[in-house]
């Protein structure tokens, strides 16, 4: 095809449409507070790093990215030790009621969190849970599985049941053909998953903030009670969401072969 | 690709099922129980049977949020799948540009949803805000956080700021899924650019089209995090679309009750547009296996 000049304006639009906000952001993070309510600038004029020391020093900010990742991480090793041989199951085997199952799985990915909050509340208040690392990781569980069971799933479906065969011919059992054989081959799916589950887990507010109040508060509540409070302070604001912007950033240029393909769920 | 039949299977199931009836059945039967009963003070519970029901049906508050519901997913949809149609066919196909562009696309979709939320306030407002700004100073009366239509035109330009990207990945894995046989078989032909689309692209995304379309159908319809940092659900109640308006009955003034009546009803909603979904899904699957 001929080269036209369209589609780079189209994608040029695009692109600036995506970054003026975050670059917005980013600025507002090095200006101090006289001059975001003060002055209307373009560029930082009194270039500040404060607003990021602020965050890395006061504990009550810098624990909620802890927090975060403590739950988080959690959350991603949980999801893919169940997900992994689930998607397996599914993959390979027919058995009674796997399409009801998989359904099922499917919808939990599609209940709204906003029904689940005052329940989760309750239930993981009456097992002594509330405001730990752990319940906001199992919470997170219930959309994050079904989407790894999916995606691992798709991925799955695309190495040839031969090798499998092959392999119990040879003399290994399940699970050593499972961890030795199988894992390593869809590496990139359960990469694609990881991501996901990290990404959804890492963005999600409603639950993680009704399930904690101070030892487990993750950033992203830190963020909304400054926001409810009096006297904003801007500056600091927009620097805490540059940094949760910085995981997701490095998450995604690792997996950047993958996105499009995981995004499409398997399923391309 | 054949299935066998393996009934021990289930053993690998099992640690999924049991993870997921924790953090699903039991807090959904929580909410059963409550939706037939009345409660005093938290602790004492009386029941009332379909009352909950029969009053939130009735109640105007219902039907608004479902309304403004249902145009907000209306309106984004109709913005963000051609929009993000047109941005997967522009994308470079290949090189180092290629992989830019999808981690800056990719960017906003990791972004804690309260930041976005943030990203815009401090976007739009007309004080602070560069796009408040400059649209003020070309002398437009513009305030979000005033005007209803203002509020609903930044909600929504929030939203496909944050999601039109989902669509364009999607729709560029369909892309590229294309052989490149087929592009030269049809400029042998000299098929005009919009044939191209029409016949080649369009038919190949098709699968990840329905995906794309439901996915943002349903995640749209739990909308909550952004708008309600962006505007709180105001001015008034313009923009308390359905998941807002629920976490304030239930959350907020505590109405377990109604609340949980309310989310049952949510949750059948979207339940029958995931079964949709997944019908449309498994029928596309079984369709391209045939092919």
């Amino acid at each position: 095809m001929t080269k036209r000049p369209l589609p780079s304006l189209i994608m040029l639009a695009y692109l600036l449409f995506l970054l003026l906000p975050i670059y917005w952001l980013v600025i507002m993070s090095f200006k101090p507070n006289s001059e975001i309510l003060g002055a209307f600038t373009l560029w930082p004029q009194d270039f500040t790093l404060g607003n990021y020391r602020t965050i890395l020093t006061d504990p009550s900010w810098y624990m909620g990215f802890v927090n975060s990742f403590i739950y988080v991480a959690m959350n991603t090793v949980i999801s893919l030790c169940v997900a992994l041989p689930a998607a397996y199951a599914f993959s390979r085997y027919r058995f009674m009621g796997d399409n009801h199952l998989f359904f099922w799985l499917l919808t939990n990915r599609m209940a709204p969190p906003a029904v689940f909050a005052l329940p989760f509340f309750q239930l993981y208040s009456s097992v002594n849970l509330f405001d730990t690392h752990i319940a906001v990781a199992l919470a997170h569980c219930l959309f994050n599985v079904p989407l790894a069971v999916w995606i691992l799933e798709g991925f799955m479906r695309g190495v040839p049941r031969e090798i499998d065969e092959t392999a119990f011919i040879d003399g290994y059992s399940f699970p050593r053909f499972f961890t030795r054989i199988f894992i390593p081959m869809i590496g990139p799916g359960i990469g694609v998953a990881a991501f996901f589950c990290f990404m959804f887990s890492w963005v999600e507010l409603l639950l993680s903030r009704t399930l904690t109040s101070v030892d487990a508060k993750p950033i992203t509540a830190i963020m909304t009670r400054t926001v409810s409070a009096s006297g904003l302070d801007w500056g600091v604001l927009a620097a805490a969401g540059v940094l949760t912007i910085i995981p997701g950033a490095i998450v995604i240029y690792f997996v950047r072969g993958y996105i499009a393909k995981g995004f499409a769920l398997g399923r391309v | 690709m054949e299935k066998t039949t393996n009934q021990r299977a289930w053993f690998l199931v099992l640690p999924v099922l049991i993870l997921v009836a924790f953090s699903s059945i039991i807090p959904m039967m929580t909410v059963v129980n409550y939706s037939f009963q009345d409660s005093f003070g938290g602790n004492e519970f009386f029941w009332v049977g379909l009352e909950w029901y029969r009053e939130l049906l009735r109640s105007e508050r219902l039907w608004d949020a479902l309304g403004r519901q249902l145009m907000f997913s209306s309106i984004i949809l109709l913005i963000e799948i051609p929009l993000g149609i047109l941005v997967a066919l522009a994308m470079p196909k290949k090189g180092w540009l290629a992989s830019l562009c999808l981690v800056l696309i990719a960017l906003p979709l990791l972004i804690p949803y309260n930041v976005v939320g943030m990203i815009w306030q401090v976007f739009a407002r007309s004080d602070i805000g560069l796009l408040g700004r400059v649209v003020t100073d070309l002398g437009f009366s513009y305030n979000y956080t005033q005007d209803a239509v203002d509020a609903w035109v930044t909600v929504v330009a929030m939203d496909v700021w944050h999601w039109t990207s989902l669509v364009s990945l999607l729709c560029y894995a369909g892309v590229r899924s294309i052989p490149s046989a087929y592009y030269q078989a049809a400029e042998i032909d000299q098929a005009s650019r919009w044939s191209v689309f029409r016949f080649i692209e369009l038919p190949k995304m098709r699968g990840v089209l329905i995906i794309a379309v439901l996915l943002r159908f349903m995640d749209s319809f739990m909308i909550y995090t952004e708008p309600f940092v962006l505007t709180g659900g105001g001015p008034g109640n313009a923009t308390t679309f359905l998941s807002i308006d629920l976490v304030k009955m239930a959350l907020g003034q505590f109405d377990l009750g109604p609340a949980a009546a309310f989310s049952l009803m949510y949750f059948l909603v979207i339940l029958l547009v995931s079964y949709v979904f997944y019908t449309v899904m498994i029928a596309s699957d079984k369709a391209e296996a045939g092919q």
